[in-house]
This record gives C-alpha cells, structure tokens and sequence, in this order.
C-alpha cells in the first residue's frame, strides 16, 4: 500500500519537473493565438520594417520600428553605461575592496537590485528628468537617454553578481602564476583574471541586456512616449514594452489594435527567448 | 608619458573605486529621498484609512490589502509547484536532453518581460479560464513569474545537504521519497525560505503583470473574492504620479516609500534567515 | 551442510569501461565475521556496495552475475529496500543524521512504520546497548548526535544499523578515522553482535581482520585470490600474492 503511495508521489514530482517547459509553451500559444491573428489583415513585414506607429488612425497603421529602434537605442544607452560601470564594480568588490567593505557592497548592490521599477521610474521621472533637461537645454527631460541612464542601474546589479562570481572562480593559482612572475595587482587583473572570467562576464552581459529590454514600467515614465522614428538619445521615444503597458487599456479586445499589442509581445518574447538562450550557452561553455 | 605600473594601478583602483561609489550612491540617494519627501505623509491614518477625493486625500489601506492578497496568492501556488519541481531536478532527473530542456525552460521564464507576462495572464487566466480581471488571474500570473526565483534557490538548498546523509538514510532500507521527506527537505527548509521571501519581495513590487490581469485604480470597497479586482501598490503608485492631476507630492513619495519599506523589509528578513542559516549549520 | 547466508556468484562490475571486479565466486556463512582485505583499489568496497544495492545509485556502474540472500536474487527477485534493511552499512566516515542521538537510532524503525513511543524507546535502549554506547549517552538522548566524538558517533551509525534489525551488517573501513580506544570500543561490539548477526568487514588494517575475523578473503585489482579461515590464511596462504600482501611486500 505504501509503495503505492510512493509511486503516485514520484509520478507527481516526475510531471511537475516539466511543469516550466510546459509554461513556456503555454506563454508562447498564448501569444501566438492573439499575436498572429493580426497578420490576417496586416501584411507582416508592414508590421516589422513599417516607419509609422498610429493605430488610431485612419486608416490604422501598425509598423513597430519605430518602437523597435526606440528600445534597441533605450538598451544600447543602457548597455553603454552600465558595461563598464558594473565591470568596473564587478572587479572593485571581487579583486580590490577589503572584506568588511565586500560585504557591505555586495549588500547596496543587492538592495538596488531590490527597488522596484515603479519606484525607479517615479524617482527617475521627478528628479532625473529635470536635471536631464536642465543639463541639455532640452524641451522636456523625459528622454530616450534619460531611461538609458535609470535602466542602467536596473540592470547593473544582476551584471554585477554574475560578474563577481565569474572573478572570483578564477583559479587562485592564475592569480598567484602572475603575481610570481612581477606583475602588479592591477595588471593581473586586466591581463590574467578578466579574460579568464570572460564568458562569465560575457553572459551577465547578456543577462542585463534581457532584462533592460524587458522593462516596462520605468521606461514608460521616463522616455517620453513619443512612438516615431528616433533620431536622437535626446529626443523622447517610445519603447514597445511601453507600447503594449500604455495601450492595452484603450483597446478593444478582438480588434487589429489588441492583436497587435499581443504581436509585439510575441517579438519581445522572441527577442528575449534567444538572449537567454545564448547566455545559457556562454555560461555553459565557461564552466566545460 | 609613459607611468610606472604602479601608478597606473593606483589610478585604476581609484576609478574603480569611484564606479563602485556611483553604483551605490542612488540607492543611498532613493531611499534618502523617499523618506525625506515621503515620510510627512506617513502615519496610522494614511496606513489604515480607505482613500477619498479620487485617491487625493486620505490612506492606502485597499492598496496594501491588495498587494498582501496578491502575493500570498502567489506564494502559495508558487512554493510547493517550485519545490517539487526542485526535488526532481537534484533527486531525480538524470542527465539527458529533457532536463536540459527544463533548465532552459526555467532560464526562459526568468527572462520574460514582465508586460508580456500580462498578456499572458490576460490571454489565458482573464479570457480563456473566464476568470476575469480578478485576483485568481494576477496571483497565477504572479506566480509562474516568481517560478524560476523559487526553483533556484530551492535547487541550491537541495544540493547543500550532504551526499552522505542520503546514502546513510538509504542504506537502512529507507526510501527515496521517505529519504527526501525525513531528510532532505526538512534540512532544505531554510535555504527555502529564504529564496521564497526574496521571490515574495519581488513579486510585491511588480506592476506590470497586474495592469491587465487584476488592478484597479479606484475600488469603493475591499475585495470580497479572489473573483474580485483589487488594487496594488505599485499600480497606485503608477497611477497616482501620472495619471491622476493635482495630487500632493508627498501622497506619492509615501505611497513609494511603503512599497520600497515593504519590499526591503522582505529582503533584510532573508538576508538575516540566509546569515543565520549559514551559523547554524550543524554541518 | 548449512545454506550459506550469501552467495556471489560471476560477480562481474565494471564502472564506465575501468573494471572493478572480475569473475568473483564466494560464499558467506551464517553468523560469521568475514574480514576483507586487500590494497587500495582492489574493488573491496564496489564489492561491499553490490551486496547492499547501493551501487544502483551510482549509474555509471555496471553489474553482472548474481548475488543471493537466503537463497534469494538480491538483484532479480528482492526490491532494493527489502535488500538494505536486511543488509545494512557502517561506511569509513560516521554520519550522523542532524537530529538527537535518540532521533537518529529510532530513524530506521520510525520509517519502517514504527509509530509507538514505548517501543521505539525499547528499540532505542536495546541497540544502544548492543552498540556498546548506552552508558555513554544514557542521560543525553536527546541531545544532538553530532556532538558526539567520532567513535561515539562511529558506534551511533552501529546502533542506528541495529535498530532496523538487520541480518548481514557491512562494515566499510570503520574505524579508519579513530584512535585506538575507539577502534577498540567497535571491535568489541563486533564480537558480541556475532551471536546474532553475519557480518562483513572490509578494512586496509590486516591486524584488524586477524583480530575479528573467522575467514578473511584477499582481493587484488578486481580479483578474488584467497579466501580461508584466518589462522590458515596468516600462517600458511595458498597463493603468492597473499604472502607477499601480508608480509608488506607491496601495500
């Protein structure tokens, strides 16, 4: 009788390890049935490569890149100022900072990692957009730069702790080779310790990368909403997790506008599918 | 001009240094500014009190209430689906092509964006369950997006307890599954837990996947069902800083500094259960 | 002519290609000690681990040939729990489990559906005592097992293993970790339990198997080269190899 039991139990935890492929799926169909529904009526490449954003319009017109470009320039201000700066901290807390300061580092850094996008975008939106503003003499300081800048500092704490655990696996024995042989700190660091820390760095990249492209409540605070073309990192723009946040409430359900909505949910997911699935992969050649 | 090394390396661990200081200086700032601003509007009455004029006067209360619903809500569909699906990785699965597939799986649904997982709740919980905008719909959205938190900090829990104390319970005639209940899991629990308080504090300062799966900005009276709507704090947050005109900033820093209170709170509580842990261990 | 307790036979295991054991072929007696000796890597332990089925979690190892108890196919015709409360372990390290002393002894017989206090106190007393321990850690059951010295924490596992009421017990270099008191203490116990159980003692101490044994067998890479009752094997072994092991000649 026991055995029995037993075997129904192990039968339940066997299912349950597929549980997470068969959400992933789930999120996929789910997608897919709205997603691809709009390509009935639109034709698909007017969808990816169409230069105006007005689905209210008439007629409505659904091309997404402006809103593509608007994230692809968001991240790429993003990546640009927190590569180096979580590199650099990365190496700080790792390498350099004694350990009662360590501790105390890698704690701020997890508490940044704790603040809420809401409250980052709010914080963004009162403080960093003025100075934004005052900074460059623009009409508003709600910006594509000034979400690079808060998005950054979302996406340095992850880079920060995949970066730090990458350094610190470094085999002693690298370190100490170099150290024998002259060298100082420093140069073992840049020399020796990053490049072998390299696909470890490489993935929390892309990591960050994932994540700022994902964000969705900052950025609507604090890139303007401005869904045409950027010319720009000064001028607002319009991000398509923004898109989908700020104008599902308006629509219709069944109409070409939620069908789109739910199309660019399908690029993102597309987008964010391959990131991680080539992170995983540089993390698993790292530890082979 | 050519320096010696060793003033190029002072000169580089001052930058880093500096990069370190700029890391951590927002976080100093946010917090400084938050209460600053936000802590004149904090008292009983803000914390305890049904909002008025249009969310311009008064407390929070159904706001917090919501936010308490939603993330026990996805606790407790989240924890014992994690768990189990921890167990098997480190107890059960072999190494083959399937659990690879699950491990990316789970690297995936940490990834996804959060408003994509609003569609998703929408399309599926909302629409095709007929939940409706509902506290059911937001705390299963909730919790297939804290999912991969739990499985990983569960997995890792699993894998600290010792081989040997596996192999000394089974070679009484002990088995597995009695092995994973008497001895596993109960010295698995407080690594656990802490990786539950973390995936709880994250999942209370989520907005996104909320806008369309259950929040409402402005309900006349608490949720009486999990078929009800209910409001959020960070949708409360959102709305009260961008939507709403005329609104006393420090109504909005409060609102921010009890979410950020809240959440930081969950974070120093499994930070120490993490440090306490690591003392106690008897092995 | 009495049934032997346990019969090996073509016993053949190999890990991932690197055999351990070649073509072993013997049997256990009831109710004796069987020391087994041999240098490092000579498949001792793989053997020990067959004979309990605790080489089913490693899967890299592969099996061949048949072993049985009572007459029975520990492999074919027995489930692996069945297997291991009958024949329990001792391993080289003391495990205690993270729980008091009386937690850890009454474990096996509490998941063995053993749910009444006063029984499982008696359990308790009866194996502690056979164990050698009870005096010790009378007034202290329960405090944690882990607190114990590592020959009371050695003779806990010993106690632990008899809780479950087995009827072969493995020991696996048990008292390679212990001063000699302690080794003492464990050697004891073995004698006593003799009248009750059959037991199997693989250990790299050959003054330690002539000491406990009633036969020691000899393994060298992977083979069975000599089995025999102890003073036959000490005074007057059949195989070169064997001398040469027990004179010191390689080790």
């Amino acid at each position: 009788m026991r055995k029995f039991r037993e075997a129904i139990i192990e039968k339940a935890i066997l299912l349950n390890g597929f549980a997470c492929i068969l959400f992933v799926i789930l999120i996929f169909v789910f997608l897919a049935k709205d997603g691809l529904t709009l390509f009935r009526t639109i034709a698909i490449q007017d969808f990816l490569f169409g230069k105006i954003w007005s689905p209210l319009a008439e007629p409505p017109q659904f091309g997404i890149l402006p809103l593509f470009l608007g994230s692809l320039v968001v991240t790429l201000g993003a990546t640009v100022i927190s590569v180096p700066l979580g590199i650099a901290c990365a190496i700080f807390i790792g390498e350099i900072a004694p350990r009662w300061m360590r501790e105390t580092l890698k704690a701020g850094v997890e508490l940044l990692a704790a603040i809420p996008s809401i409250v980052i975008g709010f914080i963004g939106m009162t403080l960093l957009g003025p100075v934004v503003k005052n900074l460059f003499h623009l009409p508003t300081g709600l910006t594509a730069v000034t979400g690079s800048i808060a998005l950054a500092f979302m996406a340095i704490p992850t880079m920060v702790s995949i970066m730090e655990d990458a350094i610190t696996s470094v085999p002693r024995t690298y370190k100490e080779g170099s150290l024998a042989l002259g060298a100082t700190h420093w140069q073992t660091i840049y020399r020796v310790i990053i490049p072998a820390a390299s696909s470890g760095i490489v993935a929390a990249i892309m990591l960050g990368i994932g994540r700022v492209i994902g964000e969705t409540m900052a950025v609507m605070m604090l890139t303007g909403n401005a869904s045409v073309m950027p010319k720009t990192i000064l001028a607002p723009v319009r991000t398509m997790t923004a898109t989908i946040a700020a104008e599902m409430g308006e629509t219709v359900r069944g109409s070409e506008h939620y069908f789109s909505l739910f199309a660019i949910g399908l690029v993102l997911f597309g987008i964010t599918f391959l990131i991680n699935f080539l992170s995983d992969m540089a993390r698993h050649r790292k530890i082979r | 001009m050519k320096l010696k090394p060793q003033i190029k390396q002072k000169i580089a661990f001052a930058l880093l240094g500096l990069a370190a200081v700029t890391v951590i200086v927002p976080v100093i700032l946010i917090l400084a500014i938050l209460v600053q601003r936000g802590w004149p509007a904090i008292s009983w009455q803000f914390l305890k009190e049904m909002p008025r004029m249009g969310m311009r006067a008064g407390g929070i209360f159904p706001a917090i209430i919501g936010t308490l619903c939603l993330v026990a809500g996805a606790i407790s569909v989240a924890l014992p689906l994690g768990i189990l699906t921890a167990v098997y990785l480190v107890e059960y699965a072999k190494k083959n092509w399937w659990t690879r597939m699950i491990e990316i799986a789970i690297v995936n649904l940490a990834g996804v964006p959060s408003v994509v997982y609003g569609l998703f709740g929408l399309g599926l919980f909302v629409i095709f369950f007929h939940f409706g905008s509902s506290i059911l719909a937001g705390s299963l959205t909730l919790a297939i997006m804290e999912l991969p938190v739990i499985i990983t900090s569960s997995k890792e829990a699993l894998m600290s307890v010792p081989r040997s104390f596996r192999e000394a319970s089974l070679a009484l005639g002990v088995s597995k599954w009695e092995t994973i209940r008497c001895v596993v899991l109960p010295n698995a629990l407080p690594g656990i837990l802490t990786g539950s308080i973390l995936g709880v504090s994250r999942t209370a300062g989520e907005t996104a996947p909320i806008l369309f799966t259950v929040a409402a900005f402005y309900l006349p009276r608490l949720p009486q069902s999990i078929f009800d709507q209910c409001m959020a704090l960070p949708y409360h947050l959102y709305v009260l800083s961008t939507q709403v005109p005329n609104v006393r900033p420090a109504l909005q820093y409060g609102t921010a500094l009890v979410l950020v209170g809240m959440v930081f709170f969950l974070n120093l509580v499994a930070i120490i259960v993490r440090s306490h842990i690591r003392s106690r261990k008897q092995w | 002519m009495v049934e032997p307790k346990i019969v090996v036979k073509d016993l053949n295991i190999d890990y991932g290609g690197a055999p351990a054991l070649k073509d072993v072929n013997f049997s256990v007696m009831d109710k004796e000690i069987l020391g087994v000796i041999g240098p490092s890597n000579s498949g001792k332990t793989s053997f020990l681990r067959a004979l309990n089925r605790l080489n089913d979690l490693d899967l890299a190892c592969k099996m061949k040939g048949s072993i049985f108890l009572n007459g029975k196919d520990i492999n074919r015709e027995m489930d692996a729990e069945e297997v291991r409360k009958k024949v329990t372990m001792v391993f080289a390290l003391p495990i205690p489990l993270p729980m008091s002393i009386f937690d850890n002894v009454a474990y096996g017989p509490r998941r063995h559906g053993i749910r009444d206090k006063k029984n499982l106190a008696e359990i308790v007393e009866k194996s502690l005592k056979a164990a050698f321990l009870w005096d010790e850690v009378k007034d202290r059951l329960s405090s944690s097992g882990m607190k114990l010295s590592g020959g009371q924490q050695q003779r806990l596992c010993i106690a632990r293993t008899l809780a479950v009421e087995p009827e072969v017990i493995l020991y696996d270099e048990p008292c390679s970790g212990l001063d000699p008191i302690s080794t003492a203490k464990v050697e004891d116990a073995m004698r006593e339990l003799k009248s009750r159980y059959t037991q199997i003692l693989v250990t790299n101490n050959v003054k330690q198997a002539a000491r406990v044994g009633d036969r020691v067998a000899f393994f060298l890479m992977g083979e069975l080269v000599e089995i025999n009752e102890t003073d036959r094997i000490f005074t007057a072994p059949q195989d070169k190899r064997t001398d040469d092991y027990l004179t010191g000649r390689f080790g």
